[in-house]
């Protein structure tokens, strides 16, 4: 526990006295400002000439804040997360594969579970501190205008959940490569594949589309957002974040064997 | 405290060490000498835990490295060839993290940081950042680190590679003083290092062990036959045949170019057996030349380990 928590702080310093964590947070939060900032305009926009348009008042769903501002919110901030993380876990083993500051880890009397979970929490608290400061753009919604607090609340824990497998991700794609780029272009292009998997749906038959919907990353963010809390999805990402937390132990200890 | 038996290390199909056993007794220095990819930092990294052998054993203070590898790598501080070392962090940050890891207690860090920053002169360096330090202020850093639990065990790659001659000097002056009770494996391809330093030589090459020895009586045994240098005034060649006809003497060869003013100087290869230095001298001086110069050859480790690495 003790090196767990060691190699958390040392990370969580690294990511703070380099720009990394401020360039990665200040770029999160413009753009999803930017965005956010595009989806209330509109929303204002329509409740306006709702008020002089009587057909366009019969549109519920289009006039409910929480579906047509914090629904579609929470889809952004997943996507530029995917955008982000890979941004957070390139250096992690890469950069300690490429100057050998890895021998000397390994060397330590630490285990390969300890530094990995260490990393892990460490890229995990820089994913809450951009999230937590994510939380000005629903807080002025609530500020505003009236919006079901329920959704938000189970739409952070979805961001939080599907955090943890990317971030979880990435330090795989990061133990495989002592190149920070290609750690990076592994996590983003995967994670991404994975993002896309449902527009396949349709393609495919039944049975297969109906597996690619269970696998497709997206999916269960859907229902958090909604503010549904389904076991099923939390296994989901629980798995995921655990199994390539288990293959980058695994890809830790192979580097051992060949040398 | 260090015992190796028959170890072996396969990378893919090449093999980088066959068979190497040897034992470090507690609080000896030993130098690990041999050419670049004889194998000297793959023994390190096993004896490190860093990788496991493909065969063989090796234990550290009694402890196995493959099965009780957090209890040896407790006990030993490492020093890797290249100081691979995180530059992001100060000194001093650094080595509060390692001295963590390596579970010194957390009321004792302080104490014990400080004390290996002042043993490794780094005191003053603390607050920089370790990627702004010069090359043998990270050196000593990397020694710091090694030294932070106090380990019983130090292994030290190559600890003077790529210093100025002052800082060379500097550290194995530190390695000497830090050594203490503690047991050190040095490595290097430096020879005048390992006679400095350490008491007890290893010489590998190719994956082997070509000698293991004292670093005094391995400069005795490979000393075949004595050899002295001596420039005498005189002129060349009746020098020569005067030197020959001494008993004693096997064979005369001329050093240096004999351009310097008629002196010539010769190296005389000699019957170990027979001393004939009081004979050289009476020779010279009947024949009315002058005797500048008489000393013996001695095989330096260079020499020794240029005989044993070229000898197949």
């Amino acid at each position: 526990m003790r090196n767990i928590l060691l190699v958390f702080k040392k990370e969580v310093k690294s990511y703070f006295s380099s720009p990394v964590a401020y360039v990665v947070i200040a770029m999160f939060l413009i753009i999803t400002g930017y965005l956010f900032y595009g989806l209330f305009a509109y929303f204002s926009t329509i409740s306006f000439q709702a008020q002089i348009d009587p057909a366009l008042a019969r549109q519920a769903r289009l006039l409910n804040i929480t579906e047509s501002v914090i629904r579609p919110l929470f889809g952004i901030i997943s996507m530029i997360i995917l955008i982000m993380t890979p941004l957070l876990t390139m250096r992690l083993f890469s950069e300690e594969k490429k100057t050998g500051t890895i021998e000397l880890l390994l060397t330590y009397p630490i285990t390969d579970l300890q530094v990995i979970v260490g990393k892990f929490f460490a890229c995990m608290f820089v994913l809450l501190v951009m999230l937590v400061l994510s939380f000005i753009f629903p807080g002025l919604v609530i500020y505003f205008g009236e919006p079901e607090i329920g959704p938000i609340v189970s739409g952070y824990m979805g961001l939080i959940l599907l955090g943890a497998s990317f971030v979880s991700f990435g330090i795989f794609a990061s133990s495989l490569t002592e190149n920070q780029i290609i750690a990076a272009t592994i996590s983003f292009g995967v994670l991404f594949l994975f993002w896309m998997l449902g527009l396949s749906i349709p393609f495919v038959g039944p049975a297969l589309g109906k597996f690619i919907d269970y696998i497709s990353i997206t999916h269960h963010l859907e229902s958090f957002a909604k503010g549904v809390i389904d076991t099923e999805d939390i296994i989901y990402y629980t798995v995921f974040t655990l199994l390539f937390l288990f293959l980058t132990l695994r890809t830790l200890e192979s580097h051992r064997w060949r040398g | 405290m260090i015992e190796v038996e028959n170890l072996t290390k396969f990378y893919g199909n090449f093999q980088a060490l066959k068979g190497i056993s040897f034992t470090v007794e507690k609080g000896e220095i030993l130098g690990f000498l041999g050419p670049n990819g004889a194998g000297k930092t793959t023994t390190m990294r096993i004896l490190t835990c860093y990788f496991p052998a493909t065969a063989g054993r090796a234990r550290v203070a009694g402890f196995d490295v493959f099965e009780d590898a957090i209890e040896v790598r407790k006990r030993i501080g490492y020093l890797p060839e290249n100081v691979p070392l995180y530059r992001d962090m100060t000194a001093e940050e650094y080595l509060r993290f390692v001295a963590g890891i390596k579970g010194v207690p957390s009321r004792e860090i302080t104490k014990r940081v400080e004390r290996v920053m002042d043993d490794c002169g780094i005191t003053h360096m603390r607050k920089k950042l370790i990627g702004e330090l010069s090359k043998g202020y990270r050196q000593r850093v990397g020694l710091a680190q090694a030294l932070v639990n106090d380990p019983e065990v130090l292994i030290l790659d190559e600890p003077t590679i790529g210093l100025d001659p002052k800082q060379i000097i500097d550290i194995r002056r530190l390695i000497r003083d830090l050594a203490g009770r503690r047991t050190v494996i040095l490595s290097t391809h430096i020879l005048p290092e390992v006679s400095m330093t350490c008491q007890r030589v290893i010489i590998i090459n190719d994956g082997r062990l070509v000698a293991m020895d004292t670093t005094k009586n391995l400069t005795a045994r490979l000393q075949g036959n004595y050899r002295l240098i001596v420039k005498v005034e005189g002129p060349r060649e009746a020098v020569i045949e005067t030197l020959k006809k001494i008993k004693g003497i096997e064979s005369v060869e001329p050093a240096g170019d004999g351009k310097n003013g008629g002196v010539t100087e010769l190296v005389l290869n000699m019957d170990k057996r027979m001393d004939v230095r009081r004979d050289i001298p009476v020779a010279i001086v009947n024949n009315g030349w002058g005797l500048l110069e008489m000393k013996p050859i001695e095989m330096s480790l260079e020499d020794i380990f240029v005989k044993l690495v070229t000898k197949e």
